[in-house]
Order: structure tokens, then C-alpha cells, then sequence
């Protein structure tokens, strides 16, 4: 359904406003009159329009001073300034001022569509505008989404199968395993994907912040809110929002959220006007909802209501034959943002990044590519370029022999064979250390 | 509203079979009996010296207030010049959704575009601004189909565009409206 324009009338003269507001009104707009800048401004603090049409000439303050403020109230509103003394020095100080055209009155029937039609196009651009490069952006986002093992081979054929739909969705899955990059996904495959991805990270924010954030507010709704603001939801309308973290809100924001999705509708903080939003939803987490609901720390009817459809991102241990790809990728990407030539990985650096055990996930594996091509200074991506020393818990270590030969070599090689400086690390005695040495046939690297 | 008519009044003189054509017309679009009543005001009180025009918005107001009723919609029709204070001219006016509405021939004849004259397309014309202005007061908006009554129109070549007809959505609107009372 196409957005109904909104055209606020300032003018003193009342036939003016009787004129323009049935003509107005006669083209399907939603419009508004204000006898003075005074009252203009005063609707304009708990209302907003697409359009305002000015008068120059009027009592008290003029419409130039207005259009001042309106541009510093909502930059990109569009102010048309209207006069029966029309000079060139006060169009040029209007155009100058921000205002979007300067017409003298009476003006033709045709003139008048002729302005709003040419406004009304303005705002659609910049809508459509907005909306492109949140696609764009969207787009670029998903070629992140790499792998070819069939666990992720699971999670594409559930992105795909669940994004034509509108139903909501629950992304789990350990931290940095690219829950987002499968919600950017599913909103760029879905019908909604001309629209915004608005995305809210709940645990980073305090409740009544997080309300604020969703909701949005009113002039003066709480100390510091000098604006009216759009919350989240209304910035999602005919989109997606995204909500991540979304185990860590509390039970009245859990209330709130239940309200909203049931009626897609919804009060902004300190609001009493009732805003309609075309929203699907989709949330994620690293916590278990199910036994969050059990403990009774998250609403069950919530839940159920969320969790439509759950998609699994698996942890990147879980998929080791995707590393090699992974990998490839992000040099790609970081040689080619850094402007630099392409590298490659030296196959025991490789190996050893298989043999990880990747707690961070994703996120980790791409930040430890992303500062070897930082700090290394070759073509080939090595062992010495790779942050591992500290966390090598490799998936193939079961028996604790394994586990003890690692650790040897760990610190064999962090003190260069010095045998007498290992053993002391190690709070064992040489002979002890010799007698490692042989057990598992321990050598020093090339 | 109990709609049960719709009255045309001429204010000067109409031709009987032009008044005639008009009023079958707007029966056949809006399927109510047609009265035509015979209407007096003292035009001169609406009759701005400056502009040499008639006030459109307070000769619609004046109709409103002395002419109609609560039991159909009544539509003026004048022969003068109309304006209001914002806009040049208008074709015509009506309170949307209200009982009344007012429509001028004055702009809409050929030979006031250097044409040569043609009797039969200011009849067209004026049955399409009668019906329009009483869309609008039936609760219409303005309508972007080609071809639908309801579209805007600015100059009378906008007019020879759009059929005397409502489109299937504008007619739908009417009935349901209609049907709501």
C-alpha cells in the first residue's frame, strides 16, 4: 500500500488554509493547518510531515525564520515557501536556507500539483535511496556466509526455505559462529528484502535504553530526550528487525515484546498515539531459550511466539572441512581491502589452523587472518603469523599423552630446545625431560 | 445520511436539453433520481473586483448552508469564473464527503483557447466535472486511473483525457460507502 503524504499549512490568511486544505484533501493527503510559525512548530514537536507549505509574510515570527528551525529541527524536511510579495532577494534566502522550492500566490491549479508531485518524488528517492543501500549493504554481507560442509549445507537449505516466509525465526548457535550474517541472509532472500534490516543488539543496552531504542520517544519523555525520536520497530516497517541477545531481556521488556509482535502495534516512550508497523522478526542467541523457559526466566508464550522456526549455526570445530575455505576468503578479503598482493597460507599453518579448537568461532578465525595480513610481511601466510601458541587445544588430542607430548613441544619450542630452561617451565628435571623426549620421538623443526 | 436524491441547481441561464443531458448522466453513474431546481443568489457578493472572479469557497459554502439537505447531495452550477484565494481558477469544488459541491462551464468552452467552438465538448466536459465534484462529495478522493472520472484535472485537455465514468475501484468505494449508511 503506497504511503499517504503528509502536508502541513502555515499560513495567517484562513482562506488561504480553507483553500489549500480542501484541495489537499481532495488528493487523498493527510493534512494539517497551523495559523502561525508558533503553532506550526509547537505540531511539529509531536508530529511530523512529509511536506510544509509556508508562508513567508506572517505576524510574529516569519516564515523564513521558521524554515530556519524546521531544517534544524529535521534536515531533510521539505519546506515550501509561499508569498504574495515575492522578491528575488527572499527566494534566493529561502533556496539558501534549505527550502525545497519558492512559489508566489495565486498560482495556477497546475502549478500547485505540478510542486507537490515534484516533493512527493523527492521524498520516494530518498526512501528509495536509503533503501537500496541497506540492500547493498545487506547483499555484501551474505557472500560471508561461507561453507561447504553439510552443516552449513543445513543452515543455507533452512535460510532458504524459511525466508519467503514472514514467520519469526530463533538463530542459535555459539558466539561468533555468523548468527547475524544468517539473519542479513534471510531478510536479503525474503520478500522484505527492498526494505530495512534493522538490527538491536539487547544485550548491550540497559531496559529502559533497550525500550527507548525499540519503541522510540517523545520530546521530553525522559532527561536528555530533546527530540522526538522513531524507535526500531517503526524503522523496520515492511522490513526485518533483528534482535540479537535477545536472552538477556528482562521480564517486562519480555511483557512488552510479546504485545507488540501479537498486535504490531505499539506507544512510543511517553507517546499516547498508537503506531502500526509491518515487521518480522527474527532474534538470536547463544543461551538455551527452552531451559531458560523451564527455570522460568524467560516467558514461555514468548518463546512459542519467537521461536517459529530455530536454525542451528553450528560451532566452526563442528565443521573443520570449511576452514580451508574460510580462510582462503578472508585473506581475499583483508589483502583486498588492505591493498595489498594476494597470499597464500603455508600448508602446516593451515593444518594447525584445522587442528584448532576455535572457542570464538568464526569471528576468531577471521580476526587471527585479518592481523597475519597486518603483521606479516610475505606473500605466504606462516605459523610464526598466527596467534595459536596460547590456546592449542586441538580436537585430534583424546589421551592425556597426546595432550602432555603437545604441551612439550609447546614449550620445547617457545625456549628453542634449551633443555634446561624447558625442563624449569616444565618443573620437571632433565633426565625427566630427556626421558619425554625419547617416549614420544620429539624433534626439532626444520 | 439517509441519500435518497441528488438535486442540480443552475445559477444563470443553462439550456434545458444541456441541463437535461447532464442530469441523465449523473443518473446513469450514480443510479439516484435527479432533481433540477431552479436556484437565485445575488452572485455579486462573491465577486472580487480585483481578480474579476467569483469566490468558489464561499459561493460552496453559501450553497451548502441554503441549498441542501441531509437527504442527497446538491450540486451548483454556475456559468461564472471561479477562484479560490490560493489558485488562479478552479473547474469546480465540493465538501469531501459532505452534502455539496459546485462546478463552472466558464473555462471549460474551446473558443477560450482560441478553438473553434464545439458544442458538444462542453457538454462532455461539464458532465465529467458534475460527476467528479459528486464523487468527491459521495467521499471520493482524486484517482490516478487514466481513465476514471476521479482523476485530477487541471486543464480542460485533462478533462478530454478521463471518461465520465468512476473506475471499478472509485465505484466500489461509492457503493460501499452507500451500503455503510
Amino acid at each position: 500500500m503506497a504511503k499517504k503524504i503528509s502536508i502541513l499549512i502555515v499560513d495567517d490568511e484562513e482562506s488561504v488554509r480553507d483553500s489549500l486544505y480542501s484541495w489537499f484533501i481532495e488528493d487523498g493527503y493527510r493534512v494539517e493547518c497551523a495559523e502561525n510559525a508558533n503553532k506550526a512548530l509547537a505540531i511539529l514537536e509531536s508530529d511530523t510531515f512529509d511536506i510544509i507549505l509556508a508562508d513567508i509574510k506572517m505576524p510574529g515570527m516569519d516564515g523564513l525564520e521558521m524554515l530556519r528551525r524546521i531544517k534544524f529541527l529535521r534536515s531533510d524536511s521539505i519546506v515550501i515557501v509561499i508569498t504574495a510579495f515575492a522578491t528575488v532577494d527572499t527566494a534566493v534566502q529561502a533556496l539558501k536556507d534549505g527550502a525545497f522550492d519558492y512559489v508566489t500566490k495565486p498560482f495556477d491549479p497546475d502549478d500547485l500539483s505540478h510542486l507537490i508531485r515534484n516533493a512527493t518524488k523527492q521524498i520516494s528517492l530518498s526512501e528509495e535511496n536509503e533503501s537500496l543501500k541497506k540492500r547493498v549493504v545487506s547483499l555484501e554481507n551474505v557472500e560471508d556466509l561461507i561453507g561447504k560442509s553439510e552443516a552449513m549445507k543445513r543452515v543455507l537449505k533452512d535460510i532458504e526455505s524459511v525466508a519467503q516466509s514472514s514467520s519469526s525465526v530463533v538463530i542459535t548457535g555459539e558466539s561468533g559462529t555468523g548468527k547475524e550474517l544468517v539473519a542479513r541472509a534471510i531478510h536479503s532472500n525474503s520478500t522484505r528484502k527492498f526494505f530495512p534490516l534493522v538490527s538491536v543488539h539487547c544485550g548491550a543496552l540497559t531496559e529502559s535504553l533497550l525500550e527507548s531504542e525499540l519503541f522510540g520517544h517523545e520530546k521530553g519523555a525522559f532527561t536528555g530526550a530533546m527530540y522526538n525520536r522513531k524507535g526500531r520497530f517503526e524503522m523496520a516497517d515492511n522490513g526485518t528487525i533483528f534482535l540479537d541477545e535477545i536472552a538477556t531481556i528482562s521480564t517486562k521488556m519480555q511483557i512488552d515484546l510479546l504485545r507488540v509482535l501479537e498486535s504490531k502495534k505499539f506507544v512510543r516512550v511517553g507517546g499516547n498515539k498508537e503506531i502500526s508497523s509491518d515487521f518480522r522478526v527474527i532474534c538470536a542467541t547463544n543461551k538455551d531459550l527452552k531451559s531458560m523457559v523451564e527455570k522460568g526466566t524467560f516467558r514461555e508464550d514468548l518463546f512459542y511466539r519467537l521461536n517459529v522456526v530455530n536454525i542451528y549455526v553450528p560451532p566452526l570445530r563442528e565443521r573443520i572441512e570449511d576452514i580451508p575455505l574460510l580462510v582462503d576468503y578472508f585473506i581475499k578479503k583483508y589483502c583486498t581491502s588492505m591493498n595489498k598482493p594476494p597470499a597464500t597460507i603455508d600448508s602446516s599453518a593451515l593444518k594447525r589452523l584445522e587442528e584448532f579448537s576455535f572457542p570464538g568461532n568464526v569471528r576468531e578465525l577471521e580476526n587471527m587472518i585479518e592481523r597475519a595480513i597486518v603483521v606479516g610481511n610475505g606473500k605466504k601466510i606462516s605459523l610464526k603469523d598466527l596467534p595459536l601458541e596460547k590456546t592449542i587445544i586441538s580436537n585430534s588430542i583424546e589421551s592425556l599423552d597426546d595432550l602432555e607430548k603437545t604441551h612439550i613441544l609447546q614449550i620445547l619450542n617457545k625456549y628453542s630446545w634449551n633443555i634446561s630452561r624447558a625442563a624449569k617451565a616444565l618443573k620437571v628435571d632433565r633426565v625427566t625431560l630427556y626421558n619425554k623426549i625419547s617416549k614420544y620421538k620429539l624433534k626439532p623443526a626444520d | 445520511m439517509d441519500i435518497q436524491n441528488i438535486t442540480l441547481i443552475p445559477f444563470g441561464y443553462f439550456e434545458e436539453v444541456f441541463l437535461k443531458s447532464i442530469s441523465e448522466a449523473v443518473k446513469h453513474e450514480f443510479h439516484f433520481p435527479v432533481n433540477i431546481k431552479e436556484g437565485h443568489l445575488d452572485l455579486s457578493e462573491f465577486y472580487d473586483p480585483i481578480r474579476r472572479q467569483y469566490n468558489g469557497t464561499k459561493l460552496l459554502r453559501e450553497i451548502d448552508s441554503l441549498f441542501s439537505s441531509d437527504t442527497g447531495k446538491t450540486i451548483g452550477l454556475f456559468s461564472v469564473d471561479l477562484y479560490i484565494p490560493i489558485l488562479t481558477y478552479i473547474y469546480g469544488q465540493a465538501f469531501l464527503n459532505g452534502r455539496s459541491g459546485i462546478a463552472s462551464v466558464y473555462r471549460l468552452s474551446n473558443e477560450r483557447y482560441g478553438m473553434n467552438i464545439d458544442d458538444k465538448i462542453i457538454q462532455d466536459r461539464f458532465i465529467k466535472e458534475v460527476i467528479h465534484e459528486l464523487g468527491h462529495a459521495f467521499g471520493l478522493i482524486h484517482c490516478y486511473i487514466p481513465t476514471c472520472v476521479m482523476r485530477s484535472s487541471t486543464y480542460v485537455e485533462d478533462i478530454d483525457q478521463k471518461s465520465a465514468n468512476f473506475c471499478f475501484s472509485c465505484k466500489n468505494q461509492i457503493d460501499a460507502g452507500l451500503s455503510d449508511l
